[in-house]
């Protein structure tokens, strides 16, 4: 008989940093689950005949299999269970939006909360490469080769699944590190850069070459990567350029783009006593959007010192873009978020008697107006509107765009006949990821515009077997 | 890893080195620029290319000593290499049907705009060359200048060389005359170019001017080296880094370059005291 499931209705919770204490630490947020809770959250698991939960997931992992691996206490048999799927399951067990993907969809979820599959797949992943030194197994190698451009989550994917093949790849990467967003983006705190690091190891042993400094668009085009001999490309070469709002002050000392702030951080090292590349400290900071990266934003911000941050988001909780969980991490931590508000200008310091004056040029204050969301229209969305009259005066000495981006135009601008859509994202069959181009696939939010990493990873898998078929028919 | 192949001071504080870097080497033109790490924990520094072999595969750099980045490259020595060296960035001047024109360098800037005069005299147009200094120690690539330019002018500020005054001064005084130039442009310190835009403003002849502001990645990611041009964002590193010198707000620009001032002088003087310890 079948030991009876853990019918608690509740997560067992992330053991975590204290809130205080992570506010000045760049550390990892959540610290991981241990052996016994993880074998506790796995009893959670109802192992449901229908899979709802595999549904959920971008790139299909066996979910219930890999969880009754671990109710057994076999966790290397569980990671071999994910890696089928994934190739990157300790970044994943961090940053998938398992709240609207798989745990969206877990039967558990209807009556309590859902299976933590998210925090059992980063058990899982963490436990894995702290214990195994299992080798992947790659096929022979087959003497085909393909082009990887941008070392992101989808080309980590893409050159893994074909190096598994037998293929030769190259990723080629046009910062001086290799992955990507995972690397200039996402912060230290929320996915340490040894476990990227370690991802980007595992598949160099797999024989998958990385040529960093090299702008596919610029130093080397598409159509040479096939002169030099590659038969097919895979560009994932990420979002693109940030988006700025338009309005007076913006070119101020003291308002940075996201990516610029985070690449400052996260790539650079700014926030290391010792670091080479500067970047603004401390005084009151506003970041302007709802999505992940502004949290992100937002809480280096406020590990790097900062008196007061302040999330300014036009439209209200309900609708912001955030995960969950990133959001209550940052209300934890004390960031402050202003909603239903909307920045107008951003007015910066003027000595009129002293042009000399250091701090002229440097932002001030941030004047917004009060928004409210109107009735829903007929797609039932409700629009913010300005509040008439409502202007404010919000004192801070820097300002943080968190808008979006637009598309990247250095590979398009330089291959000829390769189609891209309105927005500029690059245009792909979506069954394989091929574009108007022969051998050459996308995917990632240079396809689809800013995404996730996970959805970014699934683009990558599908254009990898793609590339196999065309590869293995030509 | 990337390979100083020559090195050698143009004065006491302008280095030139040519870089061995055969990707970027094969494809650079006239105006485009160049990012490099000195060392795994630096910063990325922009920097335009002074020239390229493409047989031999380098690239030619000539860069100004003023912060601990440009301080830790001029002390390497030929066949010491550096981590990173990522390019060509950014668009190249635009020199197509171009027959007579007047280019404008100051100070290091001079660097970037002799590719410009040669490529131009091998196009075999009419090139007129203006370079100013602030004094005569500060001189940089006359001669190749001079070789490159049908017309050739080298002024400083206090006159200890050439002609005295800046270099707005000869082209006034070419232009009041009633010389004629399809175009000038212009690459040196950004008050430099604010005034040289000024004098061909009252001439109304066209004026391309190059940008050197701040910059991380170099492709478009990051929005730093942002500059408003017609009243609209532009990123140098993507949209430039040449503009149409009547359309730039140069006084944002001075500001913005202004941002790390303090950060850079404190980095400068700690990797001077660092390189002098490590001396005695």
């Amino acid at each position: 008989m079948a030991e009876l499931p853990n019918m608690k209705p509740n997560k067992n919770e992330m053991p975590m940093q204290d809130p205080k204490v992570r506010a000045h630490n760049f550390d990892e947020v959540a610290i991981g689950y241990s052996e016994e809770i993880a074998i506790d959250e796995a009893k959670r698991c109802l192992n449901c005949k229908t899979m709802p939960c595999v549904a959920g997931c971008p790139v299909k992992i066996h979910i219930p299999e890999f969880i009754a691996k671990i109710k057994e206490g076999d966790f290397e048999g569980a990671y071999q269970v994910i890696a089928q799927s994934s190739s990157l399951p300790a970044v994943c067990g961090r940053v998938c939006p398992q709240e609207t993907q798989c745990e969206s969809k877990c039967v558990r979820g209807i009556k309590g909360e859902p299976v933590g599959i998210g925090r059992l797949e980063r058990f899982v992943a963490d436990w894995h490469n702290a214990h195994s030194d299992t080798k992947e197994v790659c096929e022979k190698p087959n003497g085909h080769r393909v082009a990887v451009v941008g070392s992101g989550p989808s080309g980590l994917t893409c050159a893994g699944e074909l190096a598994r093949k037998g293929y030769s790849v190259t990723v080629f990467e046009a910062l001086h590190k290799t992955g990507g967003v995972l690397v200039y983006g996402i912060p230290e705190f929320r996915l340490p850069k040894a476990i990227v690091q370690k991802e980007v190891d595992k598949l160099k042993s797999m024989n998958v070459e990385f040529q960093t400094n090299v702008v596919i668009g610029k130093t080397l085009t598409i159509e040479e990567l096939f002169k030099e001999g590659y038969e097919a490309v895979f560009i994932g070469s990420g979002a693109g350029l940030p988006r700025f709002m338009g309005i007076p002050g913006e070119s101020l000392n003291g308002v940075y783009s996201a990516n610029e702030f985070l690449t400052r951080n996260n790539l650079m090292g700014a926030f290391k006593d010792d670091s080479f590349t500067p970047v603004m400290k401390g005084g009151k900071v506003a970041v302007v959007g709802g999505g992940n990266v502004a949290m992100d934003a937002a809480r280096t911000a406020l590990r790097l010192g900062a008196e007061k941050v302040y999330i300014v988001y036009r439209r209200s909780m309900e609708e912001l873009p955030a995960r969950r969980e990133e959001v209550e991490h940052a209300i934890e931590e004390g960031i402050e978020f202003m909603l239903l508000n909307n920045p107008v200008e951003i007015i910066g310091y003027n000595n009129p008697d002293d042009r000399r004056d250091p701090k002229n040029g440097f932002v001030k204050a941030m004047k917004c107006i009060k928004m409210e969301l109107s009735e829903p229209d007929e797609s039932g969305r409700r629009k913010p509107v300005e509040v008439p009259n409502s202007e404010f005066i919000l004192d801070v000495d820097a300002v943080i765009m968190s808008i979006g981006t637009s598309p990247n135009p250095l590979i398009k601008s330089t291959t000829v006949g390769l189609e891209i859509n309105k927005w500029g994202g690059i245009i792909v069959e979506e069954a394989t990821n091929k574009t108007s181009l022969d051998g050459v696939y996308a995917g990632g939010d240079a396809v689809t515009g800013a995404a996730t990493v996970i959805s970014a990873m699934g683009a990558g898998k599908v254009a990898g077997q793609a590339i196999d078929e065309y590869l293995k028919n030509k | 890893m990337f390979e100083i192949k020559t090195k050698r001071f143009l004065n006491p504080t302008v280095c030139e080195m040519d870089i061995l870097a055969p990707l970027v080497a094969k494809k650079t033109e006239p105006g485009q620029f160049i990012i490099l790490r000195v060392d795994d924990e630096g910063e990325r520094i922009p920097l335009t290319v002074a020239g390229y072999d493409r047989k031999n595969g380098t690239v030619k750099i000539i860069f100004q000593i003023v912060g601990a980045t440009t301080k830790l490259l001029s002390v390497k020595e030929v066949g010491d290499t550096i981590p990173d060296f990522v390019g060509p960035l950014g668009n190249e001047t635009e020199l197509d049907g171009l027959q007579n024109v007047c280019i404008v360098g100051g100070g290091v800037g001079c660097a970037i705009a002799y590719p410009v005069a040669n490529k131009l005299a091998e196009m075999k147009a009419n090139v007129t060359s203006i370079i100013g200094f602030r004094n005569k120690d500060l001189v940089i690539l006359e001669e190749e200048f001079k070789k490159a330019s049908n017309e050739f002018y080298c002024m400083t500020d206090d006159g200890s060389y050439g002609e005295q005054g800046n270099v707005c001064v000869p082209l006034e005084r070419m232009l009041a005359s009633g010389k004629k130039f399809d175009k000038i442009i212009a690459i040196g310190p950004i008050i430099m170019m604010k005034f040289v835009c000024e004098t061909a403003k009252k001439y109304n002849v066209p004026c391309v001017v190059s940008m050197n502001p701040i910059m991380i990645d170099g492709t478009g990611m990051c929005g730093g080296c942002r500059l408003t041009v017609d009243g609209k964002v532009k990123f140098a590193c993507v949209d430039g880094p040449d503009f149409d010198g009547y359309k730039v707000d140069f006084d944002e620009l001075m500001a913005r370059n202004r941002m790390y001032a303090d950060f850079e002088r404190h980095a400068y003087e700690e990797t001077c005291n660092l390189l002098n310890k490590e001396v005695k």
